[in-house]
């Protein structure tokens, strides 16, 4: 590791700028959990790192009247989880906030950040996806250069993402929930807390009014391919049917075969696809429990 | 002729609970670790290593870091004196010099990916790493083997050319496989063919390392008049000393090594690895200091973790429940150079039982990983994992009740251990009886969240202890009080124990002993704090040092009253004469009359022990499952533990929890994983996955005091013992939870649900 800059921008278009000039010889940083320990492994050969947390729209979470909500990207953790009305309509997303690293760690790291870091294992990603959330990008080309891309498009490969030159992710937004929704993440890993998700789950339904069918799934696995894997295949076992074991235990066993790990330190293929199964049944139950309320 | 003793029954200090000596200056922050030295002149080093697992190292280019602005001294193999075929006794027995030099500094090849290669001296300590990276080093990568069966492959060709012909070599067949010895007593043949029951099994396990949060350090500064002094955290200041002559090819007494605090050391923090290369980078950049510091991969990758290995074991009893014979081959992973301590697991393997008819078989197989050093009770943990989990499944498969079958093959005084010495009084069975008589024992195992279940399973271990040399030196102040001066590096509490016994002896209280570790020049020899020995030989050592401070004093005593010397005694910390009740006085107002007697009051003891008296625990697990996803939780644990005399009960209660807390990783989820190409993929702690304190419960403990007779105190040594039954009481737990029986470490989720699906 060589000297470095350290830049902290007050505003979006600053952090642009610093970033469009460094190219990939610059990361930005929220709570640093993922960059910092990088650069001491030489992962990245850096002129500078862009502090964003000193940049209003990428720490505030704003509700809106219609329910959804805007997540700015360098927002911590533990925000998040302090959050009343993130607790009573997202609670999916809590799961995840509230299991990244520790406590320590959950009051620098971000949920945008989880994002950027693109790993195939992020515990943010998956609820993220259940929850149909839209990532909110601004890029070099002045005020009007934003686009909006879908979580579950945004990453592309362990560690890589669509952001490109000079571009920041600003915010994460959630449409509304809606009545009868439910979502849930559970990852597995064998000690309790600290720990690298072996495999997760996030899934979220939305149920008939009377409770009894589903009418819409996402269901999204962690740790099991390049990228925080959709499961088409499981949600469509869903999208229909009526709420019973054998349905869910379909789209359980269409997770496991859609997953596509691979055998590492933290876990073997037969036990990532074994858990994709159990995690997926599990979640979509919970889902179930949480949209019937 | 060994001094024993009678066992008191009450003493004023011992067994008491002071606040420790070095606490305040510990959790105030205060106290001074290897990473906080900071001398004039200081430049930092860093350590380039091999990224491959066994590689011929053609050359090495190091002009491009020589250039850089900051770097001061770049260093590889050649710096050092060079070994020759010079054999050398670094306390583990002789080895050849060349390889404890080459493990510093790898000459003309490294053995495992992570192997040092070159050190670099420079301004600060970025500019050191990135000079490192600058150094070119041109590898022919040879073929490389992690484990046991891909050492031996016939293909495979010699980590070390020195084996290829030895006799240990011949009689196994291949060079990485060298026969260390053959244990064997009765006939285990006949009394196997002839037992009513015979089980057998093999055993695997993945090297595992302490895990300490410390990371290795070394500050060297070379005097003008050309002595060595290092700053090191280290668990013996001598054997650093020693070590680093033999490396330095010096005299001992012309290095100092001064002992800073440590922050874990387990046996990990015995071995030199730096010192030598802060001390070349020191000569070569001028004799500033130069200070080294690894980061956490490299202690992985390029300290000394704990063997893994392969162990085969067969039992064989009769059918009233008697063990008849036990037969074992231990081959245990030395890393790239020899020493893989399977000898220790010869002496461990059989310890807890009488066993009439026996063989061991042990060797030392060379394979592509860092050198094994010690980690607690290194090489019993491994064995006890083969016997107490094979002692279940003879008792299952033979319908014996599992405590009682123990019970009754329970090794005791007079009872042979595997390798040859007879058993002195030891407390192996009043340790089965105390498990039995354990509230945990005693109590139902409790309800299992839903989906899950649990079990129980309980083992026993035993570690022999060490006694070795210690120097302890005493002086008195004016005000009663006392400067304890010794040389053991204080890793679990020691001070504390140390200072106790000096107190009890001399009749005043812990807070009035003022215990300090200090430099190799300031005190006699000393050797490692290893072996559970501190307590028991420095302690004795104080112990002695005491006594003649109070003969000395009885002499100061006699001066006052102008009696004979015969005619003083001391008792309850009060000097008395033995024919005119009048004349008293108190350990403390002697003190104050030095003046007036002759002066400053001074003593010393060292001691050399042989005999240790070996220590015995068991352990009592509650493990609860998950069979969908394996996950396992320990939800209750309770040890057993003889500890001869608990000198501080909270000290030897935290060791017991330790060792149990390491061992417990060590059954679940600790291994180096290597890569196929030899590289370990998990070399943080985020993916070397120890217990965190939510892994764990409130470990319960229970203290045995058998006293041990050789010491004045009846000390056994605590430390190690504890880490010994974990794996196979974990496994006996998880056998009972699910029905699976699993002989490899780690246990973990993946290998338990492919159990249960198969």
């Amino acid at each position: 590791m060589h000297p470095f800059a350290y830049e902290a921008p007050t505003t979006i278009e600053g952090a642009v700028a610093v970033l469009d000039k460094h190219g990939d010889r610059a990361r930005p940083i929220a709570g640093g959990t993922d960059v910092l320990v990088q650069a001491r492994a030489n992962r990245w050969d850096l002129d500078a790192i862009v502090d964003v947390k000193n940049i209003p729209e990428l720490t505030q979470i704003s509700h809106y009247p219609d329910g959804s909500v805007s997540i700015g990207a360098a927002t911590p953790c533990y925000q998040i989880y302090e959050d009343q009305k993130i607790r009573d309509s997202f609670p999916g997303i809590i799961d995840a906030v509230e299991m990244i690293g520790g406590i320590q760690i959950q009051s620098r790291a971000a949920l945008g950040g989880n994002l950027c870091n693109s790993s195939p294992s992020a515990d943010g990603i998956c609820p993220l996806i259940a929850y149909n959330a839209v990532c909110h990008i601004a890029g070099p080309g002045g005020d009007d250069d934003h686009r909006d891309v879908a979580v579950e498009d945004f990453c592309t490969g362990p560690g890589s993402n669509v952001l490109g030159r000079g571009e920041i992710l600003v915010s994460m937004v959630l449409p509304a929930p809606g009545d009868n929704f439910g979502a849930a993440y559970e990852r597995f890993i064998p000690r309790n807390e600290m720990d690298i998700a072996v495999a997760g789950a996030g899934v979220s339904v939305k149920l008939s009014s009377d409770g009894s069918t589903f009418e819409a799934a996402r269901v999204a696995l962690a740790a099991v391919a390049p990228v925080p894997l959709v499961v088409p295949a499981a949600e469509a076992a869903l999208i229909g049917n009526a709420v019973s074991d054998d349905v869910i235990e379909a789209a359980a066993q269409a997770a496991g075969a859609a997953a596509t790990p691979i055998a590492d330190m933290r876990g073997t293929i037969e036990q990532r696809k074994h858990l994709s199964a159990v995690l997926t049944r599990r979640m979509i139950n919970k889902s179930v429990e949480r949209a019937r309320g | 002729m060994v001094a024993t003793f009678e066992p008191k029954s009450e003493y004023k200090v011992i067994g008491t609970r002071p606040i420790r000596h070095d606490g305040l200056d510990k959790v105030t922050g205060r106290a001074i670790y290897g990473a906080d030295i900071k001398l004039p002149s200081m430049i930092w080093g860093a350590i380039l290593r091999s990224p491959h697992a066994h590689a011929r190292i053609k050359s090495i280019d190091t002009s491009a870091a020589e250039a850089m602005d900051g770097v001061h001294a770049v260093v590889t193999n050649a710096d050092l004196p060079q070994a020759g075929d010079k054999m050398v006794d670094l306390g583990e027995g002789v080895t050849n010099l060349k390889w404890a030099v080459d493990n510093i500094l790898a000459s003309d090849k490294a053995l495992y990916a992570g192997h040092a290669v070159a050190g670099v001296a420079a301004v600060d300590r970025y500019t050191a790493e990135e000079a490192a990276r600058a150094i070119k080093v041109e590898y022919e990568v040879l073929r490389s083997a992690t484990n046991v069966d891909d050492t031996i492959d016939p293909d495979m060709p010699a980590i070390l050319e020195e084996f290829v012909g030895s006799p240990g070599a011949e009689e196994s067949g291949h060079a990485n496989h060298v026969k260390e010895f053959t244990h064997e007593f009765g006939d285990p043949d006949a009394a196997l063919a002839e037992a009513d029951h015979v089980i057998e099994g093999e055993f695997s396990l993945e090297m595992v390392h302490q895990g300490y949060i410390e990371p290795h350090n070394a500050t060297a500064v070379w005097d003008e008049d050309g002595r060595l002094k290092i700053w090191t955290s280290t668990q013996g200041a001598f054997t650093v000393r020693q070590q680093v002559a033999a490396v330095m090819q010096m005299d001992e007494s012309k290095i100092r090594v001064t002992p800073l605090e440590i922050g874990g050391g387990f046996g990990g923090k015995i071995p030199i690895y730096l010192e030598p290369v802060a001390a070349a980078l020191s000569k070569k950049a001028g004799n500033v200091p130069v200070k080294i510091i690894m980061e956490r991969r490299s202690v992985f990758e390029g300290s000394g973790p704990a063997a893994g290995g392969k162990i085969t074991l067969k039992l064989g009893a009769t059918k009233d429940g008697k063990i008849v014979a036990a037969d074992s081959v231990l081959r245990m992973e030395a890393g790239g150079y020899p020493g893989s301590l399977v000898g220790a697991s010869g002496m461990c393997i059989y310890a807890c039982y009488n066993i009439p008819n026996m063989r061991i078989v042990g060797y030392d197989v060379l394979v592509n990983k860092p050198k094994v050093a010690a980690y607690r009770a290194p090489g019993s943990p491994q064995v006890a994992f083969a016997i107490e989990t094979l002692v279940d499944d003879l008792c299952e498969q033979a319908g014996f009740d599992k405590w009682q079958f123990r019970r009754d093959n329970a090794a005791k005084e007079g009872t042979r251990r595997g390798d040859g010495p007879i058993f002195p009084r030891i407390g192996m069975e009043e340790v089965l009886d105390a498990a039995k008589e354990t509230d945990h024992w005693n109590s139902d195992i409790g309800e299992a969240s839903p989906g899950r279940v649990r079990g129980r399973g309980f083992a026993s271990g035993y570690w022999f202890n060490v006694g070795l040399q210690s120097s302890v030196n005493l002086s008195l102040n004016n005000d009663g009080t006392v400067e304890l001066v010794e040389g053991s590096t204080d890793i679990g509490g020691t001070r504390a124990s140390i200072a106790m016994q000096a107190a009890e002896t001399l009749g005043i209280s812990a807070e009035d002993v003022n215990p300090t570790v200090v430099d190799t020049d300031t005190v006699g020899f000393t050797a490692v704090t290893g072996g559970s020995r501190v307590t028991y030989a420095t302690g004795y050592a104080a112990y002695n040092a005491s006594i003649e401070m109070i003969d000395k004093l009885k002499v100061r005593a006699s001066r006052l009253w102008s009696i004979d010397e015969e005619d003083v005694q001391f008792e309850d910390g009060v000097f008395s004469s033995k024919s005119d009740s009048e004349l008293s006085i108190g350990f403390k107002d002697l003190a104050g009359k030095l003046d007036d007697t002759g002066g400053p009051v001074t003593s010393t003891g060292s001691v050399d022990l042989e005999a240790a008296g070996g220590a015995y625990g068991t352990h009592i697990c509650d493990l609860e499952v998950d069979p969908e996803t394996g996950k396992t939780d320990v939800v209750r644990y309770t040890i057993v533990q003889d500890a001869g005399r608990a000198i501080h009960p909270s000290y030897v209660e935290g060791q017991m929890q330790g060792g149990a807390a390491q061992g417990i990783g060590w059954a679940l989820n600790e291994e180096y994983y290597m890569s196929d190409d030899g590289v370990m993929s998990n070399s943080s702690y985020l993916d070397y996955r120890m217990p965190t304190s939510l892994d764990l419960p409130n470990i319960e403990t229970v203290i045995v005091e058998v006293p041990n007779p050789v010491h004045p105190y009846g000390v056994r040594g605590v430390g190690e013992v504890p880490i010994v039954p974990p794996v196979p009481a974990v496994g006996n737990a998880l056998k009972n939870a699910i029905g699976i029986r699993l002989r490899e470490t780690p246990m973990n989720a993946g290998r338990i649900v492919a159990a249960l699906d198969s």
